[in-house]
């Protein structure tokens, strides 16, 4: 009992300090302050964006993953794994040894094509998808591997195509995992931190996130980082309270 | 229009299906069998799902698979009306949207295949269902709407896959004769698989038997129930079968015993089919008109509906109808000892094939 009581407190506490210690008298000055706005701005962008990006590939590579055989499955799987254990400083410091100026993709990028990723707002969203993008394909490609093939076996016979077959039977018959997956990457975009600082830097309205905020607010005006904190908070509560809703129905439906 | 015609060889590690079929326009036609025969496979080469290692299958004259000419058209170029076991409606569609589905994968407008849906909707009373989620629907319900969304395709065969198999016994009666009502009416060949005899003999006009991948037994359903062909379908339908060889109407059974028959004609290698309720049983030697009797010890014991099914283990071994008092006035148990009889004129001779 007392050390289940003891886990409780000690995962609540921290957050129960940040509700009493926020500035709620100035909350509202804090939150509509030019960096405040600016660091909101580019965060609701840049983990929007990176969003679409792992919806745009990582939903084929989830379906591959589930649906095809091929060599180096295993691998790509467990590949796919890996930025959800790596340290994002890692995954900073490996994104800037392949887009960097001097990466070994990066150089050409930049010397044909005039591109440079680090230190821009293109490069905060390559770095948030590097980082998140896992979780919408490990939640999309379970749901395409635990959806029964056979309604798409009877679509088939009813004359559609693949891809008829995947947009008007899969995607609709996967939705709520669709969902799921992208609030989870949304989420874990929004908050990323590691691999952002270190593959972008911490410009202010240029790559400087909601997290990279707080984290100079916190030696600068600490009421600041407190107040983008709660932010945070709120958008994570909103996560969690998404994905129960799916999890009930789904269980309500199975 | 011509029918279906299929030479399907499918082999696989441990199972070979050999079979060769045809099915008329108009004419239903039920593939039955036990659990692992191949019926599932037979519907799925026809529809596509599988391919055949050799063979040719032919919907009128489209060639849809035949591999020494390397043909093979995929499922959603086939043509074909599948009603699958679980019928696998479209969850996230209404029923209207799972019929239009058909005609709008085909390319036709949004208005056209409304229209086409319309049409089934109408033809099979899915009126009132029309706005309604598959998973609102009942059995016999969501078993119209698959069979609305295979015809509305326009198919040129309709495959139905346990048609009964999703549905619970007290509903089986009622959507069985449904079914049959509206598979009279459609003019393309159907072939229905099914593991209840029930199924093939009042829905089809044909029965094949499909036993380890190979066929058995063709013919008309009553033929096949009358005259079966294998322990296997004998036992389906609740029929004694012996096989044994005829002498001037004296049948030597193979497994001992020996029966009597009306008819004389038959002689050499024959079968023997004999109903259940033929047999009866007695406590003492009978006296009387049957021309064969023998004597027997209990083996089992079953209620079958408001009769009691009597194994009696003797030569011949066989099954016995009689009704519950029977079974008191008998004092019968497993182990008792009991006389049996039948008439001549109950045992159906005939050649074995």
């Amino acid at each position: 009992m007392v050390p289940a009581l003891l886990a409780l407190i000690f995962l609540g506490l921290p957050l129960l300090a940040l509700l009493i210690k926020a500035p709620w008298d100035r909350l509202w000055q804090v939150l509509t302050s030019p960096t405040s706005l600016d660091a909101l701005r580019l965060s609701l962008t840049t983990a929007s964006a990176a969003t679409l990006v792992a919806f745009i590939i990582g939903v084929p590579l989830a379906w591959l993953l589930a649906r095809q055989e091929f060599v180096g499955r295993k691998f790509a799987r467990a590949l796919v794994t890996v930025p959800l254990v790596l340290p994002p400083v890692v995954g900073g410091i490996a994104l800037l040894l392949a887009f960097g100026r001097r990466g070994i993709v990066g150089q050409y990028l930049d010397q044909w094509f005039g591109i440079t990723l680090p230190f821009t707002t293109p490069g905060v969203v390559v770095a948030e998808a590097f980082v998140a993008m896992p979780f919408l394909i490990i939640t999309v490609e379970g749901a395409l591997r635990s959806l029964d093939g056979r309604f798409e076996d009877a679509a088939a016979t009813l004359g559609a195509s693949r891809l008829t077959i995947f947009r008007r039977v899969t995607l609709p018959l996967i939705a709520p995992s669709l969902i799921a997956g992208a609030v989870l990457t949304f989420a874990r975009a929004l908050g990323e931190f590691g691999a952002t600082i270190t593959f972008a830097g911490n410009l202010p309205g240029v790559t400087q996130t909601l997290p990279l905020a707080v984290y100079v607010g916190l030696e600068g005006d600490p009421a600041e980082a407190v107040a983008l904190s709660l932010v945070l908070l709120a958008v994570s509560v909103t996560v969690l309270v998404v994905l129960r809703d799916k999890w009930l129905r789904t269980g309500a439906s199975a | 229009m011509n029918g279906l015609t299929a030479k399907v060889r499918v082999a696989r590690d441990d199972f070979t299906l050999d079979v060769d079929i045809a099915a008329q326009p108009g004419e239903v036609v039920a593939v039955i069998g036990p659990n692992g025969a191949g019926k599932s496979t037979l519907l799925r080469t026809i529809c596509g799902l599988t391919s055949i290692s050799q063979g040719q299958i032919a919907l009128g004259d489209l060639v849809v698979d035949e591999p020494d000419r390397g043909i093979w058209l995929a499922p959603d170029r086939r043509h074909t009306g599948v009603v699958f076991q679980d019928y696998l409606l479209f969850p996230h569609l209404s029923v209207r949207d799972n019929i239009s589905f058909g005609p709008r994968s085909a390319g036709q407008s949004r208005s056209q295949s409304q229209q086409a849906a319309n049409h089934w909707i109408e033809r099979l009373a899915l009126t009132e269902l029309a706005d309604r989620k598959p998973s609102t629907l009942s059995g016999g319900q969501a078993q119209r709407v698959a069979l609305a969304r295979a015809l509305a395709t326009d198919p040129l065969v309709l495959l139905l896959d346990e048609p009964m198999g999703a549905l619970d016994v007290a509903t089986r009666l009622d959507v069985r004769a449904e079914l049959r009502t509206h598979l009279r009416d459609i003019e393309i060949p159907t072939l229905l698989v099914t593991h209840d005899p029930l199924d093939a003999l009042v829905l089809a006009d044909r029965i094949i038997v499909l036993e380890n991948g190979r066929v058995t037994q063709q013919g008309k359903a009553l033929d096949v129930a009358r005259r079966p062909a294998t322990t296997y379908v004998a036992r389906l339908l609740g029929l004694n079968l012996l096989r044994g060889k005829a002498n001037d109407g004296t049948i030597t059974l193979d497994a001992g015993g020996v029966l009597n028959a009306a008819a004389k004609s038959d002689s050499g290698d024959v079968l023997v089919a004999v109903r259940p309720d033929a047999i009866s049983l007695h406590a003492n030697q009978p006296e009387g008109s049957a021309r064969n009797v023998w004597q027997g010890v209990v083996d089992a014991i079953e209620p079958i509906g408001d009769r009691v099914r009597v194994t009696v283990t003797g030569a011949p071994t066989v099954m016995a109808d009689v009704t519950t008092s029977a079974i008191v006035e008998l004092g019968l148990a497993k182990g008792s000892q009991v006389w049996l009889s039948t008439k001549a004129t109950e045992l159906e001779v005939y050649p074995a094939a």
